[in-house]
């Protein structure tokens, strides 16, 4: 047995074979998808190859090549087959830059913060506002909806927003850390999930719990090009491909800036700080500069991220900033690993996977046995209370699973490693 | 010549206890000083005065003309003061080399953007600061450890990590508190060397906290003796010994010792 495994791994120690391994993973897996559109586990299988993707020990240049052929051609091709599979990506796309945004923040500079969505929503309710007719209300005139084209230009504007609102969080809370700091940042992302319920009058900003609709989605200024391709697609068809390349892009762009900042003196200071703040200080770090940057940087995703948001739900309403959706993108990082990029990206897409589809097909299969009327040992499964469903156990199984980690891994999934450079090099 | 630094009539209390009461102190450029006294003596409080973390009920402390008070600790390092703790405080789950490197974030001087866009600016800096942090460590004797985990070190190299840490910031006044703690004789004997190469090399100024009364004697130009936070009496180290107010700090009264039916207090 041992004999097995030992040439196994040798096998998949070399480039070429283990390359191979893993293209054929890849394609084997979509081809099962694109036969069996309906089926939960083969879909979970395509994911999991993405995942030995990363793993798999190959030259660097070959796992870009394989990445963008994934993301960028199976993904969207899977999609256009069972679209349910593109908004599951286009979500674990948007959480996977939430909890990049709060790795900087909790994971690096060691700051906790349970009001993170806060962020998030300031970002999608300053497009939504002026993105829907709503700004209307507050202005006057019928100059809004804005045209579409400004959703790009306010991508930058709710990173600028949200860095303020990250600056006006962590002003008063400077002097705080640990337990005090977590409770303060509760509190905030309670604030402002409270004030977007409640600013409907005097002035209606927010259109309280009702939410605002609809918002504009980003223009589809490349149609001129597909009608010269010869492409015939309504917009029904061409947003969820859009908008998952747009996600795409930025979780690209939040990884891209998430390592520079990491593997800088910004990234080592507040890794100093996260380990001792006082002898941090006393080397030089400027702890307030630094702490506000950090909550800046943090919230500047979760606002970018905020509009995209929006404009895919076209709806939105503070419902969907609670305080759960702060303890889940917490428990995203936690899951995959502190301070660690791939992490936060695995445990985003472990997260958003269980809720979406593992326990939601389940509840979608006992329904079926439900309606069908089957009965396990005499008890007609028709009779089940459906407080039951499995979907609605989406609290506990995450609370179970954080348990477990905290027991077996504390250290996450994917730790984050330590840059390592031989002093030769240097 | 004006000395590098000046506390005068500095007194710092912690509710009913006095701490540090009116202390006068000078540190001439270019010495190894030292700072000795029994536990509880005001010594480290000295330290976190000069350093920024306390901040004293009176008196002033300047620094090549400079008025320390009331300036925050990173600031204080950016003027060129730099200390190690009494407690190893490294950052323990990161490498040494990534130690040193947090040690000279107030020479890097590079704004955000640089970073963010990856200058050639940056490239540069950050070059030459793994280049200088290699040869730091290189010189608390470290090269070789520079990838382990600093909390994985043991324990003689964490102190002289943190060292090499301090000297990051490129300090042209290095405090060190109790920077032969826990190490042995030859440890400490070795030490000592490389404070005394610092000096001469680097034109750096020392001052030390020591319980280890063979190194401070060996090491120090001037050694200032605290007792219940006052001055009990500073000079030459051979003078100090003699000095009866300090033997009778350390070892009690005459003629409380046969009382007490001890040898010594």
């Amino acid at each position: 047995m041992t004999a097995v495994t030992g040439a196994l791994r040798a096998w998949l120690d070399r480039p070429l074979p283990a390359t191979a391994t893993v293209a054929a993973l890849l394609l084997a897996t979509a081809w099962g998808v694109s036969y069996f559109p309906r089926s939960i586990v083969l879909f979970m299988l395509f994911q999991g190859s993405i995942l030995t993707l990363y793993l798999a020990r190959i030259p660097g240049w070959v796992k870009g090549v394989l990445t963008a052929g994934t993301l960028g051609v199976l993904m969207p091709v899977l999609g256009s087959i069972n679209a349910y599979y593109l908004e599951i990506a286009i979500q674990v796309g948007i959480f996977a830059a939430l909890a990049l945004g709060l790795n900087i923040v909790v994971g690096l500079a060691g700051l906790l913060d349970l009001g993170y969505v806060a962020f998030f929503a300031v970002g999608a309710y300053s497009w939504a506002i002026v993105g829907s007719p709503q700004a209307n209300l507050i202005f006057g005139g019928s100059a809004f909806p804005l045209p579409p084209w400004w959703f790009f230009a306010f991508l930058f504007v709710a990173v600028a927003v949200a860095a303020g609102a990250g600056l006006l969080l962590g002003l008063p809370v400077l002097r705080l850390h640990g337990d005090y700091l977590a409770i303060v940042t509760l509190g905030f992302g309670e604030v402002i999930r409270v004030l977007a319920n409640n600013l409907d009058k005097p002035i209606n900003f927010t259109n309280g719990p009702k939410g605002i609709t609809p918002i504009s989605r980003p223009p589809i200024f490349f149609e001129p090009v597909l009608r010269a391709l010869g492409v015939e697609a309504g917009p029904v068809a061409i947003y969820p491909l859009y908008l998952y390349f747009l996600v795409l892009l930025i979780v690209g762009v939040t990884v891209l800036v998430n390592r520079r900042l990491e593997d800088s003196h910004i990234g080592r200071a507040w890794e100093a700080i996260r380990e001792d703040q006082t002898a941090a200080q006393a080397m030089g770090v400027p702890l307030v500069r630094m702490k506000l940057l950090a909550f800046a940087c943090g919230a500047s995703f979760a606002g970018a991220v905020g509009v995209l948001f929006a404009a895919k739900q076209v709806f939105i309403n503070p419902e969907s900033f609670t305080f759960m959706e702060s303890i889940g993108v917490l428990a995203m990082i936690i899951l995959g690993g502190m301070g660690s990029i791939p992490g936060a990206i695995l445990g985003a897409a472990v997260v958003t996977i269980l809720n979406l589809q593992v326990l939601k097909g389940m509840s979608l299969w006992l329904n079926e046995l439900r309606n069908a009327g089957v009965s396990i040992f005499g008890f007609n499964l028709a009779d089940l209370p459906t407080q039951l469903e499995p979907a609605k156990y989406e609290r506990m199984v995450f609370g179970l699973i954080l348990v477990l980690m905290m027991i077996f891994r504390p250290q996450g999934i994917l730790p984050a490693k330590r840059r390592v450079r031989e002093l030769e090099d240097i | 010549m004006a000395p590098l630094l000046e506390a005068r009539g500095i007194t710092k209390r912690f509710g009913g206890l006095t701490a540090l009461d009116e202390v006068n102190f000078d540190l001439d450029e270019g010495h190894i000083a030292s700072i000795i006294g029994p536990n509880g003596a005001g010594k480290t409080t000295f330290f976190n005065v000069f350093t920024g973390i306390y901040v004293p009920e009176a008196g002033t402390v300047s620094f090549r003309g400079q008025a320390l008070l009331g300036r925050r600790p990173d600031e204080i390092t950016a003027l060129g003061i730099c200390r190690t703790f009494q407690n190893i405080r490294l950052f323990g789950n990161m490498t040494a080399m990534e130690n040193v490197l947090v040690g000279m974030h107030a020479r890097v001087g590079l704004p955000f953007w640089d970073v963010l866009i990856r200058s050639p600016r940056w490239r540069i800096r950050e070059r030459a600061l793994w280049d200088k942090g290699a040869e730091l460590l290189g010189v608390v004797g470290l090269r070789d450890k520079a990838n382990e985990l600093a909390r994985n070190l043991p324990y003689g190299d964490q102190r002289r990590l943190e060292l090499g840490r301090a000297l990051g910031s490129a300090p042209a006044l290095l405090l060190l508190d109790e920077p032969t703690a826990g190490m042995t004789q030859g440890e400490a004997r070795s030490l000592m060397e490389l404070l005394r190469r610092l000096t001469a090399n680097r034109g750096l100024t020392i001052l030390l906290i020591e319980h280890n009364m063979r190194v401070v004697m060996e090491v120090s130009d001037h050694v200032t003796v605290l007792d219940y936070g006052e001055k009990i009496a500073e000079g030459r180290p051979a003078d100090v010994q003699k000095n009866s107010r300090v033997i009778e700090a350390y070892l009690g009264r005459k003629r409380w010792a046969p009382a007490s039916g001890r040898a010594s207090g």
